[in-house]
């Protein structure tokens, strides 16, 4: 393997649960609904994906419970934000220290556990070609599948009518109410696609990247899935280019460290974070305002109202 | 709100107790931790609550423990307040990090004792402590230089602060012991805990040739994957065989539980005088764990390196030290550099490459 495959290969790992996240989170902000738990769903998706790997000696059996559990908790958060019109952003914030702890909980009797890494898919003949068939063709199922996660969460989107149905009650709930949309049962399957999209990510964590459990394993994976849905300005596409920046800057300073380049340590770390400024910048100076951003965007839907 | 009434509560009540003189003499000792990770970090935190399972095993009913854990260090003082607040009568909090608070809170509770890990600010009722995990990397270095093949070690570090540069330098003089010419590359995660992230910095290093890897973060991820490729590393803080079975060649423990034990017994006693502890080998705070995947001549270098030490014989700064400039440090200690040096140390020394981020 070469140094520039090995780089890519972490870049790719670093960058995928991320990604993951972020468009679960972009679905549930087009549909009006500004979820700040993914940190904590993501925890809980890892602890309980690892847990029920363990248990059950599968890595899909983890992955399912994984993406269960964070739906489960993704429920919680709808039952206050849409059955009770609870304001979201303090709801969500609750949802992330609730997961976190919880996930603590749930994952203590696995602590010291460890799995065997999950064996990369092997495409005959395609994974076997120079460079091009060990970067391209030879990650896990989850580095494809967040791919045509993105694929199919933009045409979705954009060429859907159930995506139009999401993005319209996103924009304006009481116009979609008004036409005799569903915005309350929109917005449920959304906050809880969300939350199977974070505890996908968790699972990745904690199955992929670093084959153990351990509590606040997430360390603001959560925050930073939330950050970038705000920066690929509320697309799918730019998600992916955003997540893939991010994973990229954070490897890459490790690298320059390695490389003995001489810039300090605090400086790299900054630099993925700094980057993402940078993009936000650069975003809201081609367009003029801050785009992109659902009208509805944290706002309560009460139907009588 | 609520939690702040109900330590008010809980300290009234620990005053009338005190006041009602002989029963609180008969009253249990409350013993408190603070943690700055997560119990379950398999490293730095699970070692000191190991120390606290001791204190419980050897004392009883006689005590009574609460840790807290994750608690960050900037908004330490609310945790530390709180178990003084609560009818603790020792507390010990276990990050440097902590210094801060954890003096504010003892100058405020004259009557409780505090035990402060790895800081140097006392108070006649406020403790230190911390090991000296250096000569532990010592041996470690001396190991990395002879089972290099391709002559570059790796150091995955957390903060370039004076414990993890020490650490840093000392492996290195052990390795140079053995191979005046290894080469060294090292990668500061800027976290003390985040797994992925360590994994990553350990991935950056393996990639670029490191075939020995030694770490100064918390979990472990860097271990593992050493393990993964096929290379090999030392584990930190605890045993982190189970991690990398055939990669671990030994790993530097801290061993609390003695101290914990002591400390205790001393309050319970009334004995508990303020003062500062900083054990090596030779106390048993630092213990190496069991040599493995080396071949026997290596073996018995560790373990007289182990001897030579913990008998005084051996100090992995013993003068002259020379700075990478090749400037040499002024030998305050006796034949070797003294504490206050090794716990101040803001240079890497000769034969390292890399610049120490200012």
């Amino acid at each position: 393997m070469t140094f520039f495959e090995a780089v890519l290969l972490t870049v790719i790992t670093a960058s995928t649960p991320l990604l993951i996240a972020a468009l679960g989170e972009l679905v549930t902000e087009r549909s009006g609904v500004l979820n700040l738990g993914v940190e904590g769903m993501m925890a809980m998706g890892a602890a309980c994906s690892f847990a029920a790997a363990v248990t059950f000696d599968s890595t899909l059996a983890g992955v399912l419970c994984g993406m269960l559990a964070g739906a489960l908790m993704a429920a919680l958060f709808a039952l206050a934000v849409l059955g009770f019109a609870a304001n979201q952003v303090g709801s969500g914030l609750a949802l992330t220290i609730f997961g976190l702890g919880l996930s603590g909980l749930v994952g203590a009797p696995f602590v010291g556990s460890r799995r065997d890494p999950v064996a990369p898919l092997h495409i005959p003949g395609l994974s076997d070609l120079p460079v091009v068939g060990r970067i391209l063709f030879s990650q896990d199922a989850f580095v494809y599948l967040s791919f045509a996660l993105t694929v199919a969460i933009a045409l979705f989107l954009v060429r859907s009518r159930a995506g139009l149905t999401l993005r319209s009650v996103g924009e304006n709930h009481a116009s979609a109410h008004a036409l005799g949309l569903p915005v309350l049962k929109t917005r449920l399957a959304a906050i809880l696609f969300g939350g199977a999209c974070a505890g996908l990510a968790g699972a990745y964590l904690a199955l992929v990247y670093t084959r153990f459990w351990s509590p606040g394993m997430t360390a603001g994976r959560g925050w930073i899935a939330l950050a970038l849905v705000v920066f690929a300005a509320w697309r799918p596409g730019w998600v992916l280019v955003g997540a893939y920046i991010f994973g990229a800057a954070t490897v890459l300073q490790l690298h320059a460290q390695a490389l003995q380049l001489g810039i300090p340590s605090q400086a790299l770390s900054a630099v993925p974070y700094v980057a993402t400024i940078l993009a936000l910048l650069l975003l809201s100076i081609r367009h003029g305002r801050a785009v992109g951003a659902p009208g509805s965007l944290g706002l309560p839907f009460v139907p009588d109202r | 709100m609520n939690l702040k009434t109900l330590g008010t509560l809980a300290g009234a009540l620990a005053l009338s107790l005190t006041a009602g003189g002989a029963s609180a003499q008969q009253q249990k000792l409350k013993i408190g931790f603070i943690y700055v990770g997560p119990v379950g970090d398999h490293g730095w935190s699970y070692q000191h609550d190991v120390g606290r399972q001791a204190i419980v095993k050897a004392f009883g009913d006689k005590v009574e423990t609460t840790f807290v854990e994750s608690v960050p260090e900037a908004d330490s003082e609310r945790a530390i307040e709180q178990l003084a607040r609560t009818g603790h009568g020792l507390i010990f909090t276990t990050s440097f990090g902590f210094m801060e608070p954890t003096l504010k809170v003892a100058r405020k509770y004259p009557n409780v004792k505090f035990e402060h890990a790895t800081g140097y600010k006392r108070a006649p009722n406020l403790a230190t402590y911390a090991a000296r995990f250096h000569e532990g990397r010592y041996i470690t270095g001396k190991i990395a230089a002879r089972m290099s093949k391709t002559g570059t070690i790796g150091y995955v570090g957390a903060f370039p602060i004076p414990e993890v540069v020490a650490g840093i330098n000392a492996y290195m003089l052990g390795a140079q012991s053995e191979n005046p010419n290894i080469k060294m590359k090292i990668v500061y995660a800027n976290t003390w805990f985040d797994p992925a992230k360590e994994g990553d910095a350990a991935k950056a290093l393996l990639d670029q040739g490191v075939d020995v890897l030694a770490q100064h973060t918390d979990s472990p991820a860097p271990i593992q994957q050493a393990e993964a490729r096929g290379r090999l590393g030392f584990g930190q803080a605890s045993d982190m065989e189970r991690f990398a079975p055939k990669a671990q060649l030994t790993a530097i423990i801290d061993d609390w539980s003695k101290y914990y034990v002591e400390r205790t017994k001393a309050v319970l006693d009334g004995t508990w005088k303020s003062g500062d502890v900083w054990g090596g080998l030779d106390s048993g705070m630092v213990v190496m764990a069991p040599y493995k995947n080396m071949p026997d001549d290596v073996k018995k270098l560790a373990e007289d390196t182990e001897a030579a030490i913990r008998t005084g014989k051996l100090n992995p700064f013993k003068c002259p030290v020379v700075k990478q400039d090749g400037s040499t440090v002024e030998c305050k200690g006796n034949g070797a550099l003294s504490d206050e040096q090794v716990l101040g140390m803001n240079f890497y020394v000769k034969g390292i490459d890399d610049k120490l981020p200012q």
